[in-house]
Protein backbone atom coordinates (compact mmCIF):
# COMPACT_ATOMS: atom_id res chain seq x y z
CA UNK A 1 0.00 0.00 0.00
CA UNK A 2 1.28 3.44 -0.85
CA UNK A 3 0.02 6.44 1.08
CA UNK A 4 -1.12 9.82 -0.20
CA UNK A 5 2.14 11.23 1.16
CA UNK A 6 4.18 8.79 -0.95
CA UNK A 7 2.16 9.59 -4.07
CA UNK A 8 2.78 13.26 -3.45
CA UNK A 9 6.49 12.55 -3.09
CA UNK A 10 6.54 10.63 -6.39
CA UNK A 11 4.66 13.45 -8.12
CA UNK A 12 7.38 15.78 -6.86
CA UNK A 13 10.18 13.53 -8.14
CA UNK A 14 8.49 13.37 -11.56
CA UNK A 15 7.76 17.12 -11.62
CA UNK A 16 4.21 16.17 -12.44
CA UNK A 17 2.37 18.55 -10.15
CA UNK A 18 -0.60 17.29 -8.19
CA UNK A 19 -3.50 19.11 -6.52
CA UNK A 20 -4.56 18.07 -3.04
CA UNK A 21 -8.03 17.41 -4.42
CA UNK A 22 -6.67 14.77 -6.83
CA UNK A 23 -4.49 12.99 -4.33
CA UNK A 24 -7.13 10.59 -2.97
CA UNK A 25 -8.18 9.30 -6.38
CA UNK A 26 -4.61 9.00 -7.68
CA UNK A 27 -3.63 7.04 -4.56
CA UNK A 28 -6.63 4.68 -4.78
CA UNK A 29 -5.96 3.89 -8.46
CA UNK A 30 -2.25 3.56 -7.75
CA UNK A 31 -2.94 0.93 -5.12
CA UNK A 32 -5.29 -1.06 -7.37
CA UNK A 33 -2.63 -1.16 -10.08
CA UNK A 34 0.23 -1.97 -7.67
CA UNK A 35 -1.85 -4.81 -6.20
CA UNK A 36 -2.10 -6.23 -9.68
CA UNK A 37 1.67 -5.81 -10.22
CA UNK A 38 2.27 -8.02 -7.16
CA UNK A 39 1.92 -11.01 -9.51
CA UNK A 40 5.54 -10.25 -10.45
CA UNK A 41 6.65 -11.41 -6.98
CA UNK A 42 6.17 -14.97 -8.22
CA UNK A 43 8.31 -14.62 -11.36
CA UNK A 44 11.13 -17.15 -11.53
CA UNK A 45 14.26 -17.05 -13.67
CA UNK A 46 17.51 -15.19 -14.08
CA UNK A 47 16.40 -12.84 -16.86
CA UNK A 48 19.57 -13.49 -18.83
CA UNK A 49 18.97 -12.26 -22.36
CA UNK A 50 19.84 -14.71 -25.12
CA UNK A 51 21.00 -12.39 -27.86
CA UNK A 52 23.49 -12.67 -30.69
CA UNK A 53 23.52 -8.98 -31.50
CA UNK A 54 26.26 -6.56 -30.54
CA UNK A 55 26.45 -2.79 -30.33
CA UNK A 56 27.13 -0.99 -33.58
CA UNK A 57 29.47 1.98 -33.13
CA UNK A 58 30.47 4.66 -35.58
CA UNK A 59 33.29 7.20 -35.69
CA UNK A 60 32.54 10.51 -34.04
CA UNK A 61 32.39 12.63 -37.16
CA UNK A 62 30.66 15.97 -37.54
CA UNK A 63 27.61 15.83 -39.81
CA UNK A 64 24.99 18.40 -40.81
CA UNK A 65 22.29 18.76 -38.19
CA UNK A 66 19.29 20.94 -37.38
CA UNK A 67 19.93 24.66 -37.91
CA UNK A 68 19.91 26.73 -34.73
CA UNK A 69 17.12 28.82 -36.20
CA UNK A 70 14.95 25.75 -36.82
CA UNK A 71 15.72 24.27 -33.42
CA UNK A 72 14.50 27.48 -31.78
CA UNK A 73 11.31 27.82 -33.79
CA UNK A 74 9.13 25.98 -31.28
CA UNK A 75 10.55 27.57 -28.14
CA UNK A 76 8.17 30.04 -26.56
CA UNK A 77 10.87 31.99 -24.72
CA UNK A 78 14.30 32.63 -26.25
CA UNK A 79 17.13 35.10 -25.96
CA UNK A 80 20.28 35.69 -28.06
CA UNK A 81 19.89 32.41 -29.97
CA UNK A 82 19.22 30.27 -26.89
CA UNK A 83 16.09 28.89 -25.28
CA UNK A 84 15.18 30.60 -22.07
CA UNK A 85 14.56 28.25 -19.16
CA UNK A 86 13.21 28.83 -15.66
CA UNK A 87 15.86 29.80 -13.11
CA UNK A 88 17.78 26.93 -11.54
CA UNK A 89 18.85 28.71 -8.32
CA UNK B 1 9.89 16.86 -55.95
CA UNK B 2 6.18 17.44 -55.31
CA UNK B 3 4.84 17.83 -58.81
CA UNK B 4 1.18 17.36 -57.95
CA UNK B 5 -1.28 17.85 -55.15
CA UNK B 6 -4.53 16.25 -54.07
CA UNK B 7 -7.47 17.96 -52.44
CA UNK B 8 -8.31 16.34 -49.13
CA UNK B 9 -11.46 17.63 -47.46
CA UNK B 10 -13.02 14.65 -45.68
CA UNK B 11 -16.33 14.65 -43.86
CA UNK B 12 -14.72 13.86 -40.51
CA UNK B 13 -17.80 13.06 -38.46
CA UNK B 14 -15.82 10.56 -36.35
CA UNK B 15 -13.16 13.02 -35.14
CA UNK B 16 -10.51 10.81 -36.71
CA UNK B 17 -8.24 13.71 -37.68
CA UNK B 18 -6.54 16.32 -35.55
CA UNK B 19 -5.09 18.07 -38.61
CA UNK B 20 -6.05 17.71 -42.26
CA UNK B 21 -3.94 18.88 -45.18
CA UNK B 22 -6.53 20.23 -47.59
CA UNK B 23 -3.98 20.57 -50.37
CA UNK B 24 -1.58 17.66 -49.98
CA UNK B 25 1.44 17.68 -52.30
CA UNK B 26 2.87 14.49 -53.74
CA UNK B 27 5.18 13.19 -56.46
CA UNK B 28 4.95 10.12 -58.70
CA UNK B 29 5.88 6.70 -57.40
CA UNK B 30 4.71 3.43 -55.89
CA UNK B 31 2.07 5.23 -53.79
CA UNK B 32 1.71 8.13 -56.25
CA UNK B 33 -1.29 10.26 -55.28
CA UNK B 34 -2.57 7.93 -52.54
CA UNK B 35 -3.80 9.81 -49.46
CA UNK B 36 -2.11 8.38 -46.37
CA UNK B 37 -3.02 9.44 -42.83
CA UNK B 38 -0.28 9.62 -40.22
CA UNK B 39 -0.76 9.16 -36.48
CA UNK B 40 -0.12 12.36 -34.60
CA UNK B 41 2.90 11.03 -32.67
CA UNK B 42 4.92 10.72 -35.89
CA UNK B 43 6.85 13.89 -36.81
CA UNK B 44 5.81 15.64 -40.01
CA UNK B 45 7.88 18.63 -41.11
CA UNK B 46 5.73 21.74 -41.25
CA UNK B 47 2.56 19.96 -40.03
CA UNK B 48 1.48 20.33 -36.41
CA UNK B 49 2.23 17.22 -34.34
CA UNK B 50 0.68 17.06 -30.88
CA UNK B 51 0.51 13.40 -29.72
CA UNK B 52 -3.10 14.46 -28.89
CA UNK B 53 -1.69 16.38 -25.92
CA UNK B 54 -2.17 19.97 -24.88
CA UNK B 55 1.52 20.05 -23.97
CA UNK B 56 2.45 19.89 -27.67
CA UNK B 57 -0.35 22.10 -29.00
CA UNK B 58 1.16 24.28 -31.70
CA UNK B 59 4.35 22.23 -32.09
CA UNK B 60 5.53 22.16 -35.70
CA UNK B 61 8.31 19.59 -36.19
CA UNK B 62 11.34 20.98 -38.02
CA UNK B 63 12.01 17.57 -39.62
CA UNK B 64 10.22 14.48 -40.95
CA UNK B 65 10.25 11.10 -39.26
CA UNK B 66 12.13 8.57 -41.39
CA UNK B 67 8.89 6.82 -42.38
CA UNK B 68 7.31 10.13 -43.43
CA UNK B 69 10.30 10.88 -45.65
CA UNK B 70 9.84 7.44 -47.21
CA UNK B 71 6.11 8.07 -47.70
CA UNK B 72 6.81 11.34 -49.48
CA UNK B 73 9.49 9.74 -51.69
CA UNK B 74 7.04 6.97 -52.65
CA UNK B 75 4.56 9.54 -53.95
CA UNK B 76 2.08 9.32 -51.09
CA UNK B 77 0.18 12.46 -50.12
CA UNK B 78 0.34 13.05 -46.36
CA UNK B 79 -3.34 13.83 -45.92
CA UNK B 80 -3.43 14.59 -42.22
CA UNK B 81 -2.62 13.68 -38.66
CA UNK B 82 -4.87 11.29 -36.80
CA UNK B 83 -6.32 11.34 -33.32
CA UNK B 84 -4.96 9.01 -30.66
CA UNK B 85 -4.80 8.44 -26.94
CA UNK B 86 -2.49 11.11 -25.54
CA UNK B 87 1.11 9.96 -26.19
CA UNK B 88 -0.28 6.50 -27.09
CA UNK B 89 -1.46 5.84 -23.55
CA UNK B 90 -4.81 4.13 -23.87
CA UNK B 91 -6.93 1.47 -25.52
CA UNK B 92 -9.89 3.57 -26.69
CA UNK B 93 -8.71 6.96 -28.07
CA UNK B 94 -10.82 8.53 -25.31
CA UNK B 95 -7.62 9.81 -23.66
CA UNK B 96 -7.13 12.41 -26.40
CA UNK B 97 -6.98 16.03 -25.25
CA UNK B 98 -9.03 16.86 -28.35
CA UNK B 99 -12.02 14.60 -27.76
CA UNK B 100 -12.59 10.93 -28.54
CA UNK B 101 -12.72 9.37 -32.00
CA UNK B 102 -15.94 7.45 -32.71
CA UNK B 103 -16.05 3.97 -34.19
CA UNK B 104 -17.43 4.18 -37.76
CA UNK B 105 -19.08 0.75 -37.30
CA UNK B 106 -21.13 2.07 -34.35
CA UNK B 107 -20.71 5.65 -33.18
CA UNK B 108 -21.73 4.80 -29.62
CA UNK B 109 -18.56 2.74 -29.34
CA UNK B 110 -14.83 3.49 -29.18
CA UNK B 111 -12.60 2.75 -32.17
CA UNK B 112 -9.95 1.18 -29.93
CA UNK B 113 -6.60 2.74 -29.33
CA UNK B 114 -4.27 4.19 -29.25
CA UNK B 115 -4.21 4.49 -33.09
CA UNK B 116 -8.00 4.97 -33.13
CA UNK B 117 -7.97 7.95 -35.49
CA UNK B 118 -5.93 6.06 -38.09
CA UNK B 119 -8.25 3.04 -37.87
CA UNK B 120 -11.41 5.14 -38.11
CA UNK B 121 -10.06 7.16 -41.06
CA UNK B 122 -9.38 3.91 -42.95
CA UNK B 123 -12.60 2.16 -41.89
CA UNK B 124 -14.72 5.15 -42.93
CA UNK B 125 -12.98 5.28 -46.31
CA UNK B 126 -11.50 8.75 -45.76
CA UNK B 127 -8.03 7.41 -46.66
CA UNK B 128 -6.86 4.15 -48.22
CA UNK B 129 -3.97 3.67 -45.82
CA UNK B 130 -2.68 5.00 -42.53
CA UNK B 131 0.33 4.73 -40.27
CA UNK B 132 -0.20 3.78 -36.66
CA UNK B 133 2.13 2.89 -33.82
CA UNK B 134 1.91 -0.16 -31.60
CA UNK B 135 3.46 -0.20 -28.12
CA UNK B 136 1.17 -2.80 -26.55
CA UNK B 137 -1.46 -3.37 -29.23
CA UNK B 138 -2.17 0.18 -30.43
CA UNK B 139 -2.35 -0.82 -34.11
CA UNK B 140 -3.98 -4.23 -33.72
CA UNK B 141 -6.64 -3.21 -31.19
CA UNK B 142 -8.20 -0.42 -33.27
CA UNK B 143 -7.81 -2.53 -36.42
CA UNK B 144 -9.83 -5.29 -34.72
CA UNK B 145 -12.44 -2.90 -33.29
CA UNK B 146 -12.98 -1.06 -36.60
CA UNK B 147 -12.81 -4.11 -38.88
CA UNK B 148 -9.61 -3.30 -40.78
CA UNK B 149 -6.13 -4.85 -41.11
CA UNK B 150 -3.17 -3.66 -39.01
CA UNK B 151 0.39 -4.95 -38.70
CA UNK B 152 2.82 -4.48 -35.84
CA UNK B 153 6.14 -5.23 -37.54
CA UNK B 154 9.05 -7.05 -35.91
CA UNK B 155 10.91 -4.69 -33.56
CA UNK B 156 13.67 -3.08 -35.60
CA UNK B 157 12.09 -3.56 -38.98
CA UNK B 158 10.73 -0.01 -39.28
CA UNK B 159 12.74 3.03 -38.17
CA UNK B 160 11.48 4.89 -35.10
CA UNK B 161 13.44 8.04 -36.01
CA UNK B 162 11.03 10.94 -35.59
CA UNK B 163 8.47 8.92 -33.65
CA UNK B 164 7.84 10.84 -30.44
CA UNK B 165 8.92 8.22 -27.93
CA UNK B 166 6.65 6.66 -25.33
CA UNK B 167 8.27 3.27 -24.63
CA UNK B 168 11.24 2.77 -26.94
CA UNK B 169 11.89 -0.91 -26.30
CA UNK B 170 8.31 -1.90 -27.18
CA UNK B 171 6.95 0.38 -29.89
CA UNK B 172 6.95 0.07 -33.66
CA UNK B 173 5.38 2.09 -36.45
CA UNK B 174 3.21 -0.04 -38.72
CA UNK B 175 0.75 -0.03 -41.64
CA UNK B 176 -3.07 -0.04 -41.43
CA UNK B 177 -5.48 -0.49 -44.36
CA UNK B 178 -8.75 -2.14 -45.37
CA UNK B 179 -7.03 -5.18 -46.86
CA UNK B 180 -3.82 -7.17 -46.53
CA UNK B 181 -2.58 -6.17 -49.98
CA UNK B 182 -2.51 -2.49 -49.01
CA UNK B 183 -0.92 -3.23 -45.62
CA UNK B 184 1.80 -5.13 -47.47
CA UNK B 185 2.22 -2.31 -50.01
CA UNK B 186 2.66 0.29 -47.26
CA UNK B 187 5.06 -2.02 -45.45
CA UNK B 188 7.20 -2.20 -48.62
CA UNK B 189 7.58 1.58 -48.40
CA UNK B 190 8.30 2.01 -44.68
CA UNK B 191 10.49 -1.00 -43.79
CA UNK B 192 14.26 -1.01 -44.06
CA UNK B 193 17.42 0.18 -42.38
CA UNK B 194 17.89 3.69 -41.02
CA UNK B 195 21.12 4.50 -39.24
CA UNK B 196 19.43 7.26 -37.25
CA UNK B 197 17.56 4.59 -35.28
CA UNK B 198 20.12 2.55 -33.36
CA UNK B 199 17.70 -0.40 -33.12
CA UNK B 200 17.03 -0.44 -36.86
CA UNK B 201 17.75 -3.74 -38.58
CA UNK B 202 18.83 -4.08 -42.20
CA UNK B 203 16.02 -6.19 -43.58
CA UNK B 204 13.91 -4.49 -46.24
CA UNK B 205 10.45 -5.82 -47.02
CA UNK B 206 9.91 -6.59 -50.70
CA UNK B 207 7.24 -9.24 -50.33
CA UNK B 208 4.06 -9.73 -52.35
CA UNK B 209 1.41 -11.64 -50.35
CA UNK B 210 0.84 -15.30 -51.22
CA UNK B 211 -2.31 -17.19 -50.20
CA UNK B 212 -0.61 -20.61 -50.20
CA UNK B 213 -0.45 -21.87 -46.62
CA UNK B 214 -0.49 -25.62 -47.28
CA UNK B 215 1.51 -27.47 -44.64
CA UNK B 216 1.63 -24.47 -42.30
CA UNK B 217 1.59 -25.26 -38.57
CA UNK B 218 -0.44 -22.91 -36.40
CA UNK B 219 0.02 -22.83 -32.63
CA UNK B 220 -3.21 -22.09 -30.75
CA UNK B 221 -2.41 -21.01 -27.17
CA UNK B 222 -4.99 -22.02 -24.57
CA UNK B 223 -4.42 -18.70 -22.77
CA UNK B 224 -5.93 -16.85 -25.76
CA UNK B 225 -9.26 -18.60 -25.21
CA UNK B 226 -9.36 -18.60 -21.42
CA UNK B 227 -10.84 -16.47 -18.69
CA UNK B 228 -11.73 -12.92 -19.67
CA UNK B 229 -12.11 -13.73 -23.37
CA UNK B 230 -15.67 -13.17 -24.54
CA UNK B 231 -17.39 -16.38 -25.71
CA UNK B 232 -18.63 -14.88 -28.98
CA UNK B 233 -15.15 -13.55 -29.82
CA UNK B 234 -13.53 -16.91 -28.96
CA UNK B 235 -16.04 -18.81 -31.09
CA UNK B 236 -15.57 -16.63 -34.16
CA UNK B 237 -11.79 -16.78 -33.85
CA UNK B 238 -11.86 -20.58 -33.55
CA UNK B 239 -13.98 -20.73 -36.69
CA UNK B 240 -11.40 -18.57 -38.50
CA UNK B 241 -8.58 -20.90 -37.45
CA UNK B 242 -10.65 -23.84 -38.69
CA UNK B 243 -10.97 -22.02 -42.02
CA UNK B 244 -7.16 -21.84 -42.16
CA UNK B 245 -7.07 -25.60 -41.59
CA UNK B 246 -9.42 -26.07 -44.53
CA UNK B 247 -6.83 -24.19 -46.59
CA UNK B 248 -4.18 -26.79 -45.73
CA UNK B 249 -2.78 -25.60 -42.40
CA UNK B 250 -2.67 -27.66 -39.21
CA UNK B 251 -3.67 -26.23 -35.84
CA UNK B 252 -1.71 -27.43 -32.81
CA UNK B 253 -2.67 -26.60 -29.20
CA UNK B 254 0.06 -24.89 -27.18
CA UNK B 255 0.56 -22.91 -24.00
CA UNK B 256 2.35 -19.68 -22.99
CA UNK B 257 2.65 -20.11 -19.19
CA UNK B 258 4.50 -16.79 -18.79
CA UNK B 259 1.38 -14.94 -20.02
CA UNK B 260 0.33 -14.80 -16.40
CA UNK B 261 2.97 -12.10 -15.90
CA UNK B 262 2.78 -10.44 -19.32
CA UNK B 263 0.43 -7.59 -18.53
CA UNK B 264 2.19 -6.56 -15.32
CA UNK B 265 5.60 -6.85 -17.03
CA UNK B 266 4.32 -4.73 -19.88
CA UNK B 267 2.85 -1.96 -17.73
CA UNK B 268 5.90 -1.76 -15.46
CA UNK B 269 8.19 -1.55 -18.51
CA UNK B 270 6.19 0.96 -20.55
CA UNK B 271 5.50 3.30 -17.63
CA UNK B 272 9.17 3.19 -16.60
CA UNK B 273 10.28 4.12 -20.10
CA UNK B 274 7.56 6.78 -20.30
CA UNK B 275 8.69 8.41 -17.06
CA UNK B 276 12.07 9.00 -18.67
CA UNK B 277 10.87 9.84 -22.20
CA UNK B 278 8.23 12.32 -21.14
CA UNK B 279 10.60 14.26 -18.89
CA UNK B 280 11.46 16.35 -21.97
CA UNK B 281 8.04 17.99 -22.03
CA UNK B 282 8.65 20.97 -19.82
CA UNK B 283 7.45 23.88 -21.94
CA UNK B 284 10.97 25.12 -22.64
CA UNK B 285 12.05 23.90 -26.09
CA UNK B 286 8.52 23.32 -27.40
CA UNK B 287 4.99 23.67 -26.19
CA UNK B 288 3.64 26.44 -23.99
CA UNK B 289 6.13 28.66 -22.21
CA UNK B 290 7.18 27.77 -18.69
CA UNK B 291 7.31 30.77 -16.41
CA UNK B 292 11.03 31.59 -16.50
CA UNK B 293 10.76 33.82 -13.45
CA UNK B 294 9.96 30.86 -11.19
CA UNK B 295 12.27 28.09 -10.02
CA UNK B 296 12.43 25.24 -12.51
CA UNK B 297 10.65 22.60 -10.36
CA UNK B 298 7.74 24.94 -9.72
CA UNK B 299 7.56 26.07 -13.35
CA UNK B 300 7.73 22.52 -14.75
CA UNK B 301 5.14 21.22 -12.29
CA UNK B 302 2.72 23.96 -13.28
CA UNK B 303 3.10 23.30 -17.00
CA UNK B 304 2.89 19.52 -16.67
CA UNK B 305 -0.09 19.56 -14.30
CA UNK B 306 -2.02 21.87 -16.58
CA UNK B 307 -1.09 20.29 -19.92
CA UNK B 308 -0.80 16.53 -19.39
CA UNK B 309 -3.98 14.44 -19.11
CA UNK B 310 -4.72 12.30 -16.05
CA UNK B 311 -3.65 8.99 -17.62
CA UNK B 312 -0.33 10.41 -18.80
CA UNK B 313 0.40 11.80 -15.34
CA UNK B 314 -0.58 8.47 -13.79
CA UNK B 315 1.78 6.51 -16.03
CA UNK B 316 4.69 8.91 -15.50
CA UNK B 317 4.20 8.52 -11.75
CA UNK B 318 3.85 4.72 -11.94
CA UNK B 319 7.10 4.54 -13.90
CA UNK B 320 8.89 6.90 -11.55
CA UNK B 321 7.72 4.71 -8.67
CA UNK B 322 8.74 1.43 -10.36
CA UNK B 323 12.26 2.76 -10.93
CA UNK B 324 12.67 4.44 -7.56
CA UNK B 325 15.14 3.30 -4.97
CA UNK B 326 13.73 0.49 -2.85
CA UNK B 327 11.16 -0.58 -5.47
CA UNK B 328 13.33 -1.17 -8.55
CA UNK B 329 14.03 -4.80 -7.58
CA UNK B 330 10.37 -5.56 -6.88
CA UNK B 331 8.98 -4.05 -10.08
CA UNK B 332 11.34 -3.14 -12.92
CA UNK B 333 13.91 -5.91 -12.43
CA UNK B 334 11.18 -8.56 -12.08
CA UNK B 335 9.38 -7.24 -15.15
CA UNK B 336 12.55 -7.70 -17.20
CA UNK B 337 12.87 -11.32 -16.02
CA UNK B 338 9.22 -11.91 -16.93
CA UNK B 339 9.83 -10.34 -20.31
CA UNK B 340 12.71 -12.68 -21.02
CA UNK B 341 10.57 -15.65 -19.94
CA UNK B 342 7.90 -14.60 -22.45
CA UNK B 343 10.50 -14.39 -25.18
CA UNK B 344 11.71 -17.88 -24.25
CA UNK B 345 8.15 -19.26 -24.28
CA UNK B 346 7.60 -17.90 -27.79
CA UNK B 347 10.95 -19.25 -28.93
CA UNK B 348 10.05 -22.71 -27.58
CA UNK B 349 6.62 -22.71 -29.27
CA UNK B 350 8.05 -21.45 -32.55
CA UNK B 351 10.45 -24.38 -32.66
CA UNK B 352 7.38 -26.50 -33.43
CA UNK B 353 4.99 -24.16 -35.26
CA UNK B 354 5.21 -21.49 -37.95
CA UNK B 355 2.75 -18.96 -36.52
CA UNK B 356 0.56 -18.50 -33.46
CA UNK B 357 -3.12 -17.54 -33.80
CA UNK B 358 -5.82 -16.26 -31.47
CA UNK B 359 -8.16 -13.32 -30.99
CA UNK B 360 -6.64 -9.82 -31.15
CA UNK B 361 -8.84 -8.44 -28.37
CA UNK B 362 -10.77 -10.29 -25.65
CA UNK B 363 -14.02 -8.44 -26.51
CA UNK B 364 -15.55 -6.33 -29.26
CA UNK B 365 -15.29 -2.51 -29.08
CA UNK B 366 -16.40 -1.03 -25.75
CA UNK B 367 -19.12 1.58 -25.42
CA UNK B 368 -17.82 5.14 -25.03
CA UNK B 369 -17.12 5.76 -21.35
CA UNK B 370 -17.52 2.06 -20.46
CA UNK B 371 -13.98 1.56 -19.13
CA UNK B 372 -13.78 4.18 -16.45
CA UNK B 373 -11.07 2.75 -14.20
CA UNK B 374 -7.50 2.37 -15.45
CA UNK B 375 -6.90 -1.23 -14.36
CA UNK B 376 -9.88 -2.62 -16.28
CA UNK B 377 -8.65 -0.68 -19.31
CA UNK B 378 -5.15 -2.18 -18.92
CA UNK B 379 -6.60 -5.72 -18.70
CA UNK B 380 -8.04 -5.37 -22.22
CA UNK B 381 -4.46 -5.40 -23.59
CA UNK B 382 -3.66 -8.92 -22.37
CA UNK B 383 -3.70 -10.59 -25.81
CA UNK B 384 -1.67 -7.93 -27.63
CA UNK B 385 1.18 -7.08 -25.21
CA UNK B 386 3.02 -10.44 -25.48
CA UNK B 387 4.07 -9.66 -29.09
CA UNK B 388 5.54 -6.30 -28.01
CA UNK B 389 7.41 -7.82 -25.08
CA UNK B 390 8.90 -10.45 -27.42
CA UNK B 391 9.46 -8.04 -30.32
CA UNK B 392 7.72 -10.39 -32.78
CA UNK B 393 5.49 -9.45 -35.74
CA UNK B 394 1.72 -9.63 -35.28
CA UNK B 395 -1.18 -8.77 -37.55
CA UNK B 396 -4.90 -8.36 -36.96
CA UNK B 397 -7.27 -9.26 -39.79
CA UNK B 398 -11.08 -9.05 -39.63
CA UNK B 399 -12.65 -12.50 -39.14
CA UNK B 400 -16.36 -11.90 -38.57
CA UNK B 401 -18.70 -10.17 -36.18
CA UNK B 402 -19.95 -10.65 -32.64
CA UNK B 403 -22.80 -8.50 -31.26
CA UNK B 404 -22.77 -6.89 -34.71
CA UNK B 405 -19.21 -5.60 -34.17
CA UNK B 406 -15.98 -6.66 -35.93
CA UNK B 407 -13.67 -9.29 -34.42
CA UNK B 408 -9.96 -9.48 -35.27
CA UNK B 409 -7.96 -12.64 -35.83
CA UNK B 410 -4.40 -12.14 -34.57
CA UNK B 411 -1.49 -13.94 -36.24
CA UNK B 412 1.90 -13.74 -34.53
CA UNK B 413 5.12 -14.88 -36.20
CA UNK B 414 8.80 -15.52 -35.61
CA UNK B 415 11.07 -12.47 -35.44
CA UNK B 416 11.59 -10.98 -38.93
CA UNK B 417 8.96 -13.26 -40.48
CA UNK B 418 6.53 -10.40 -41.09
CA UNK B 419 6.09 -11.87 -44.57
CA UNK B 420 4.67 -15.06 -43.11
CA UNK B 421 2.05 -13.39 -40.89
CA UNK B 422 1.03 -11.30 -43.88
CA UNK B 423 0.63 -14.45 -46.00
CA UNK B 424 -1.56 -16.17 -43.40
CA UNK B 425 -3.76 -13.07 -43.05
CA UNK B 426 -3.92 -12.82 -46.85
CA UNK B 427 -4.86 -16.50 -47.22
CA UNK B 428 -7.70 -16.03 -44.74
CA UNK B 429 -8.89 -12.80 -46.34
CA UNK B 430 -8.87 -14.30 -49.84
CA UNK B 431 -10.72 -17.42 -48.68
CA UNK B 432 -13.55 -15.54 -47.01
CA UNK B 433 -13.61 -12.76 -49.60
CA UNK B 434 -13.59 -9.76 -47.27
Amino acid sequence: MVTEKEVQHIAGLADIGINTGELGDFTARFNEILDYFDVLDRVQGDGKVACDLSNVMRDDIVEPSLLQEDALKNAAAKEDGFVKAPRVM
Amino acid sequence: MAAHEITFEPDDRYNAFLTTCNKAPHCDGKLGGIAVAVKDNISTQGIETTCASKILKGYIPPYDAHVVGLLRQSGAAVAGKTNMDEFGMGTTTENSAFGPTLNPCDTTRVPGGSSGGSAAAVAAGMVRMALGTDTGGSIRCPAAFCGIVGLKPTYGRVSRYGLIAYANSLEQIGPMAKNVHDVSLLMQVIAGHDRRDTTSYAKPYTHTPSADIKGLKIGVPQEYFGEGVDKGVAEITKRAIFRLEELGATAVPCSIPSMEYALAAYYVTCTSEASSNLARFDGVRYGPAADTKRSWHDAYQDVRRARFGTEVRRRIMLGTFALSSGYYGKYYAKAQIARENIRKDFSRIFSGVDVIAGPTMPTVAFRLGEKSDPLSMYLADILTVPANLAGIPAISVPCGKSEGMPVGLQIMGKPFEDERVIDVAYAYEQAVGL
